[in-house]
């Protein structure tokens, strides 16, 4: 079987999707994060996939720099909810509904 | 030409008539002077505003005598340059309004001065005074005026100062109705008058007396088919200043003002402001007669026609009222009103002979006799302790002989018997109707009988006969400033018709036309013999008929011997009434719609309308926001995926 981009980009959607239902739907701030990153990682799937398709090395530096800042993103948003558990004595998102009305 | 107007007198510098805008600016320094810095002092405000007017009296008197029958231009300023519409505050004197200019300051000065006797024991005396000295300084704006605008302005001004004098006792309810009402009837008049400048505007380009003038002059046609609609337009406002029929219910009511102000406004000159005003303008009347398209079946009947009809209406109508009244100074408000009509009636017919100076005349000598007869009213009024009513007087001629005599004379003045003025000007007026319309000759000659009549019998049952009541049991002369004044006013009464004022005024007009004048004592007689027999005649029989009624008599025969008539004349043929009903109801039924409307439509469909759907809407929205960051998340993909969706198509 030849593995095309087609199937690739199958694979980025896919995981994109499982990502998205985790944050849409799991209560856990931690497990929302992770689908989180799983979206971002179907991306730089995706981004990959076409930098080879087109013999272009520029989707590929772009994967490397959303890594490097998504690294980052992951050590801030991590202490973000550490910080907030210690606060609340939660990390569900039900009981974080203070920013309404 | 204006502009030519403009340059020459701004080249020549100050000029003689220039004196005009002193004599225009005097009463008005005075009654602010009086306004601001003297509004507790009675003798310093009496002596600034009679001063005041006497001032201007004696600059007009300057003016007369300098200028003559000539014309001059003062050195006007500018005051509204627009591109089409030039107008400027300039001021004009022509025979016309000098003439004018020494009726309305003489009157005033003589007015004034009766005031301080009159008006002896009010609290407001200093008001008074202002008032009438702002009066006299827009009546002065009104004769002096050289533009549409500026005449204008100066018409509204008279309507406010007659607004704040009639309303004077402005604590009486009645006077301070009557003052509305003159005031509202005054502005359905004015409002036409304004469209009619705006006619004139539009079809000569210029809001200029002389400008306008010379364009007619050139080209009659050049009003076109809106000649007959500009020419009625512009009488509407002389319909409601002079009380013309159907605008003519507001000066009887007016007399709820002090008699002063009856005597100098609503009789001597603010009344008369209308007749003046179409003098001012006659050349609209001369123009070619003209209707747009559905008035076409007029045809060719003028504008001056229609007026000549309106006036010798009111003319006939209120003498009959007049006939029916008690009240002293109702009889001669009616009388007035007559008076006042049959002038309309000369100046719609004067259109024909393209000269209106009988009418003009005729506003001269009716000022002078009908403000002393007004000041003759007062004094009896303030004698008999405010009693009005002419069957509760009776036998005054033995306790007020000043009064008795001076009145006399007016009366004589009014019923037209020679040699008084009266006499002269109406002749003018029957000699005119019988050249050019015989039945409105007979109108005239009727209303003659009929004032005759009314004046007689008020004379008769006021001053003869035995008196009917207490107050009237303790009249006494009253004191010297009313006398006077009275004794003064009998000389022009008397003489003024004997001046040769209608060549002087024909200068205004077309001196082409010669007006035969009575400038000697018979000369009507020579002039136009059966004018003059019938109005002698008419004066002669109105008088007898009324000497065979009134002669000793303690009440009214007339009410049982004309039965319903007299009930009908004596309600003023019920226009009150019947303007109630249409008016008031349709006025009521529109402000009951103009409510709902606002009610429902404006504050419940439109206001709360808006305000209540973005309330709703606010509400409905406002359930979006839970806080929960999945919900938005949600909604967001919701979102981008239908931006992706509806841009692939």
């Amino acid at each position: 079987m030849n593995v095309g981009l087609q199937h690739y980009l199958i694979v980025s959607g896919l995981l994109f999707s499982i990502g998205l239902l985790g944050v849409v739907i799991r209560r856990n701030l931690i497990v929302i994060f992770m689908g989180l990153e799983l979206m971002l990682n179907a991306a730089n799937l995706s981004l990959v996939a076409f930098s080879r398709y087109n013999s272009n090395l520029d989707g590929q530096v772009m994967v490397f720099f959303t890594i490097t800042v998504a690294a980052a993103e992951v050590a801030v948003g991590l202490a973000l909810i550490v910080a907030l558990y210690r606060k609340r004595q939660t990390a569900h998102v039900e009981d974080l509904i203070t920013l309404k009305f | 030409m204006e502009h030519a107007a403009v340059q020459h007198a701004v080249e020549s510098g100050s000029k003689i008539q220039d004196l005009a805008w002193m004599i225009l600016v005097a009463p008005l320094v005075m009654a602010v002077g009086t306004t601001l810095f003297v509004p507790r002092d009675r003798t310093l405000a009496a002596i600034f505003n009679i001063g005041g007017v006497i001032l201007s009296f004696c600059l007009s008197f300057v003016l007369f005598c300098v200028f003559g029958g000539g014309s001059a231009q003062c050195t006007p300023f500018e005051w509204l340059p627009i591109a089409g519409l030039d107008v400027h505050i300039g001021l004009h004197i022509d025979p016309l309004a000098s003439l004018m200019l020494l009726v309305v300051t003489g009157v005033a000065s003589l007015v004034m001065i009766y005031s301080t006797g009159y008006m002896h024991d009010d609290r407001s005396y200093p008001r008074f005074f202002a008032s009438l000295s702002l009066f006299v300084f827009s009546m002065l704006g009104i004769v002096l005026a050289d533009n549409f605008v500026m005449l204008f302005i100066f018409w509204e001004l008279v309507g406010i100062s007659s607004y704040l004098l009639i309303g004077f006792w402005y604590a009486r309810p009645a006077a301070a109705d009557a003052s509305k009402k003159a005031f509202l009837t005054n502005r359905i008049g004015d409002f036409g008058f304004m469209l009619g400048i705006l006619i004139v505007w539009s079809a000569l380009g210029t809001v200029d007396f002389a400008v306008a003038k010379a364009k007619l002059a050139e080209n009659p046609t050049l009003l076109g088919s809106m000649a007959g609609i500009a020419g009625l337009l512009i009488f509407m406002g002389a319909m409601g200043k002079s009380a013309q029929f159907p605008l003519h219910v507001w000066l009887p009511d007016a007399m709820e003002g002090p008699t002063p102000v009856s005597a100098l406004i609503h009789a001597a000159t603010m009344v008369a402001a209308g007749i003046y005003m179409l003098c001012r303008v006659f050349f609209l009347y001369t123009a070619a007669p003209g209707w747009p398209g559905p008035l076409s079946m007029l045809g060719d009947l003028s504008a001056a026609t229609l007026i000549s009809l309106v006036g010798a209406f009111t003319a006939l109508l209120a003498a009959l009222i007049a006939v029916q009244q008690n009240d002293i100074k109702r009889i001669l408000a009616f009388s007035t009103l007559s008076q006042l009509g049959l002038m309309v009636m000369a100046v719609g017919l004067g259109a024909k002979a393209a000269n209106p100076s009988a009418a003009m005349f005729h506003l001269v000598t009716h000022a002078f006799f009908k403000a002393m007869l007004f000041l003759g009213a007062g004094s009896v009024i303030h004698a008999c302790h405010h009693e009005q009513d002419i069957w509760k007087m009776g036998g005054l001629k033995a306790k007020m002989p000043f009064t008795f005599w001076t009145f006399l004379i007016g009366t004589a003045a009014l019923a037209g018997l020679p040699p008084f003025s009266g006499f002269y000007s109406k002749d003018e007026i029957f000699a005119l109707a019988l050249e050019t319309n015989p039945i409105l000759f007979g109108v005239g000659i009727l209303v003659s009988v009929l004032t005759t009549f009314y004046m007689s019998r008020l004379v008769l049952v006021a001053f003869f006969g035995s008196t009917r009541s207490e107050s009237a049991d303790h009249a006494h002369e009253s004191p010297g400033s009313m006398k006077w004044p009275l004794v003064v006013l009998t000389v022009p009464s008397l003489m003024v018709a004997w001046l040769p004022l209608g060549p002087f005024l024909s200068e205004s007009f077309d001196p082409a036309h010669p007006v035969h004048l009575g400038d000697i004592f018979f000369g009507p007689f020579n002039h136009n013999p059966i004018a003059a027999f019938f109005g002698f005649g008419a004066a002669l029989f109105g008088f007898s008929l009324a000497y065979s009624l009134y002669w000793k008599a303690t009440k009214d025969p007339l009410p049982t011997q004309l039965g319903l008539l007299s009930k009908v004349m004596r309600n003023r043929f019920y226009f009150d009434e019947i303007y109630e009903t249409i008016f008031i109801s349709l006025h009521n039924l529109f402000s009951h719609i103009a409510d709902w409307m606002d009610r429902w439509v404006i504050s419940g469909l439109v206001v709360r309308g808006v305000s209540g759907l973005v309330d709703i809407s606010g509400r409905a929205l406002r359930l979006v926001q839970t806080g929960n960051i999945q919900s938005y998340t949600f909604f967001f993909t919701v979102g981008v995926l239908l931006v992706v969706l509806l841009a692939r198509k």
